[in-house]
């Protein structure tokens, strides 16, 4: 078994091995997971059934014969490029950012050919300006805008709905409660797209993207293979003043004929039941309905802006109690209250985290809409007092020297998203702020400018540097705020599971690209003080930041080095050992937070401390804790190439 | 059978819970009846708990489970199992891999890992369906750790087939094997199927 590689060995699941991202081909659905510089070549031809929303999405895109995407990655919305990607003769890009990746489809969609552009929800707070101007213009082929909302917030910083975006945008919003529904109305948002000239919202959440359930398939549309003249009409694509006050009644009048059209899209639709409940819902609240109350009469909205007033009259004229039951925002709900119709919805169910059925169940028997008890809890146990597990950096993570300086300098750290923000976790607690994609070098230069007696460091990846962190950092150099910068480069989108972007030297569709290079991008932004280290090299990072906090100038630290749980770096792996003889339980070593540093049961006869033991599953051999032992009591074991070959 | 049977996996980032739970969604294709599944991708597998859910039944609305609701909990590390342990019902079944992995609130924090007696005790009282399997020892026998999650299938396999609940689901050794076959490189099949088979005698 000692030649397994972990691509084709996928069901001989590591016990302990991190492996983060499973980036499945649709139509294997046990797919292996492909990691990125192997990008997976062949397409899938077989007709499987059981997709993940995502999955369907990108199953859809190809059958509406959408041939232009782009997007940013965003947990819960990545997979949707991932499988794009795998069908023939489509474009597919990772944008720099989610405002990039909007206009990127709203080009390809004046130019004639569908596109699609898809983010997790807060990525639409930045593609916003795009967004709106894309609703005044309209297009020329079908434009979909893709937003994977968070409820309860997996792996996000809030849980807004963005069905709101549809309103504020006067643009149609269609919610899929299953993959079949993401498949059919991703397929449906196209044709409602060039039918009412008007990008379309496809409003998918967590449960939706990533639950698994069965999809038929059917076969692409062949569009036109030749590529048109690109438009030359002002009136209707250059939004100057006198041209957008033309477009505004246009796209007013455009969101009416929608409603009208609502009323008979096949999507929203009556199921009948008992007639003292009836239940408006949509998106995976849906299943829940259909769960907790099997009896009630049921109308199923796929679009949920603008709304159907004549099918919501008469189903609520045909029931005793009308409820709505929606996740987070009461967004149905209000839109119905002001038809004048008496409904209950937030007064029952949770405004705030995701649904499900325990959730929903209870809600009805407090409300009377079911007969109780709920569900006892089953047991006793305070499972809160539990030692708590929070993701960590990993080990090998060239992260962790540059959190432990921070920590040891106690400086304030603004940091920002990414695997880095896990800089926050005890025992490295070097993160003091953050908040959304690219705002901590604003928030130290704001911090700075209003007179903030330490010096401010900023703490920015690669990716997220490429982003929004580039003007972050003009705007530092153009008001001269004395900012330290670090910049975390590993040469790859961590988080989301390893996606290549500008410093990767690679494209989504596995083609090589120019490697853009952080120092001299940097140096023309106007920083005078860069220096670039190893991301491993300690004391080199610690003599430079105790520099650069004395500079009355904007500085900026790259520290470079790949992503430990790149297929590169793991060939790299050779654990350390502990010599349990020199190691004398100072506990140094436990500050860096690694998760492979043990407490050994062996104690140290002076300090009565326990030693120090290293778990050689798990320790990739980066040698940050061999560096910072003042004993020297950490080094390589004789027999490191065993673990090494049996991991691989 | 009963209308719809509520799985819920748990275990640590990275140790293979949303791989094993694709086996388990797809058993329950195999074995003649609907199926969804849902997990959580993200931040929560930098090393973080992990969970996911997997339901079978004739019909098959809502993918997640919710509190109270899981009538089996397959748990892959022993912390991990006392903190869903809310999530399984009265008199469910609870499969536990016997292994613990130590988070560093732990090693770092000074909090303590609970005991197996601790444990034990806490399901006792919510079922007398426990089953601690050596899920990590028996993969290490057959030569190879990354085994232990098809043991602990294995070892579920053999429990499902003689759960009343599912009678009448074309429920085989048979039908697993059938459906870790279609996703294991053939020269990996007679190790995957000595672990699946182990797991069914320790049970």
């Amino acid at each position: 078994m000692s030649n397994c590689k972990p691509a084709d060995c996928h069901l001989l699941l590591a016990v302990r091995s991190f492996k983060i991202t499973v980036f499945s081909n649709p139509f294997s659905s046990f797919g292996p997971a492909v990691l990125p510089y192997s990008r997976k070549k062949e397409f899938p031809l077989s007709l499987e059934k059981m997709l993940s929303g995502n999955e369907a999405v990108a199953r859809g895109m190809w059958e509406a014969g959408v041939e232009v995407a782009s997007a940013y990655p965003g947990t819960p919305s990545t997979e949707i490029l991932e499988n794009f990607a795998l069908f023939p003769n489509v474009y597919a890009e990772w944008a720099t950012n989610e405002k990039v990746a909007v206009d990127v489809a709203v080009g390809a969609a004046y130019a004639g050919k569908r596109a699609l552009a898809a983010m997790k929800h807060v990525g639409l707070n930045v593609a916003a300006d795009s967004f709106m101007y894309a609703s005044m213009t309209g297009i020329e082929a079908g434009l979909v805008i893709v937003s994977a909302d968070d409820p309860s917030m997996h792996s996000s910083q809030n849980e807004q709905d963005n069905r709101n975006f549809a309103k504020f945008a006067r643009v149609p919003c269609l919610e899929p409660s299953d993959s079949q529904e993401a498949k059919d109305l991703t397929i449906a948002a196209f044709d409602l797209s060039e039918r009412f000239d008007t990008p379309v919202l496809l409003r998918l959440t967590t449960r939706v993207c990533h639950s698994t359930s069965a999809v038929e398939l059917g076969e692409r549309l062949e569009r036109p293979a030749e590529t048109r003249p690109f438009p030359r009409n002002p009136a209707k694509y250059v939004m100057v003043p006198a041209n957008a006050i033309k477009r505004h009644p246009v796209i007013e009048e455009r969101i009416r004929t929608i409603a009208q059209f609502a009323e008979t899209f096949p999507f929203n639709r009556v199921e009948p039941g008992d007639r003292s409940l009836g239940i408006i819902t949509a998106g995976v609240a849906y299943q829940y309905a259909r769960e907790v109350f099997p009896h009630a009469s049921i109308l199923k909205l796929g679009m949920t802006w603008p709304l159907p007033a004549g099918l919501i009259r008469d189903f609520a004229a045909s029931v005793e109690r009308l409820i709505i039951l929606e996740e987070l925002d009461p967004f149905i709900e209000e839109g119905v209250r002001l038809m004048g119709i008496a409904c209950e919805g937030k007064s029952i169910f949770p405004m705030v985290g995701e649904l499900d059925p325990f959730v929903v169940r209870a809600a009805a028997v407090r409300a009377g809409l079911l007969p109780g008890p709920v569900s006892e809890a089953t047991a006793s146990l305070d499972v809160s007092a539990l030692p708590s597990r929070p993701p960590v950096l990993c080990p090998g993570c060239p992260h962790r020297p540059t959190f432990y300086i921070l920590n040891k300098l106690k400086v304030p750290v603004n940091g920002d998203i990414g695997c880095y923000t896990l800089g926050l976790i005890p025992p490295l607690s070097a993160i003091h702020t953050c908040g959304c994609m690219g705002a901590g070098i604003g928030v130290a230069h704001g911090a700075a400018q209003a007179g903030s007696p330490e010096r401010h460091v900023a703490v920015i990846g690669d990716s997220t540097f490429f982003h929004t962190g580039i003007p972050a950092l003009l705007n530092v150099v153009y008001n001269q705020a004395p900012v330290v910068t670090v910049i975390l480069d590993n040469r790859i989108t961590g988080m989301t599971g390893h996606q290549p972007n500008p410093g990767t030297g690679q494209t989504l569709l596995g083609k090589e690209a120019p490697l853009v290079e952080l120092e001299p991008l940097v140096r023309a932004c106007g920083v005078k003080h860069v220096r670039t280290l190893s991301a491993l090299d300690v004391d080199a990072i610690e003599k430079t930041l105790k520099e650069y906090v004395k500079l009355d100038e904007p500085s900026v630290l790259i520290v470079q080095e790949p992503c430990a749980l790149l297929p590169e770096a793991r060939k790299k792996w050779m654990p350390l050992e502990v010599q349990a003889d020199k190691c004398n339980g100072c506990t140094l070593c436990f500050r860096i937070g690694c998760p492979a540093i043990l407490k050994s049961e062996e104690l140290d006869e002076k300090t009565q401390r326990p030693k120090a033991l290293i778990d050689a599953s798990l320790c990739t051999g980066c040698e940050v804790c061999a560096q910072i032992c003042p004993r020297d009591a950490i080094t390589f074991r004789p027999d490191s190439v065993f673990v090494e070959k049996e991991r691989a | 059978m009963k209308e719809v049977i509520n799985f819920l996996l748990c275990g640590v980032g990275g140790q293979g819970t949303v791989l094993a739970s694709d086996v388990l969604v797809h058993v329950g294709l195999a074995a003649g009846l609907d199926a969804k599944q849902a997990e959580v991708h993200g931040m929560s597998q930098r090393g973080g708990s992990v969970s996911s859910h997997v339901r079978w039944g004739q019909k098959v609305y809502a993918p997640i489970v919710g509190l109270g609701e899981a009538d089996i909990l397959l748990a892959f590390e022993k912390l991990e199992a006392l903190r869903n342990i809310k999530s399984l019902r009265p008199g469910g079944l609870a499969v536990i891999n016997n292994q613990a992995i130590v988070p560093l609130t732990v090693t770092s924090g000074g909090q303590k890992y609970p005991t197996d007696e601790d444990i034990l005790t806490a399901f006792r009282a919510v079922t007398e369906r426990v089953y601690f399997v050596d899920g990590e020892r028996l993969a290490e026998e057959l030569g190879n750790l990354r085994v232990a999650n098809v043991v602990l299938l294995g070892a579920l396999s053999a429990l499902l087939e003689a759960d009343p609940a599912l009678r009448g689901a074309a429920l085989s050794a048979e039908t697993w094997m059938q459906v870790i076959g279609e996703r294991v490189p053939a020269r990996y099949l007679e190790l995957n199927r000595q672990a699946f088979l182990a797991g069914r005698g320790a049970v």
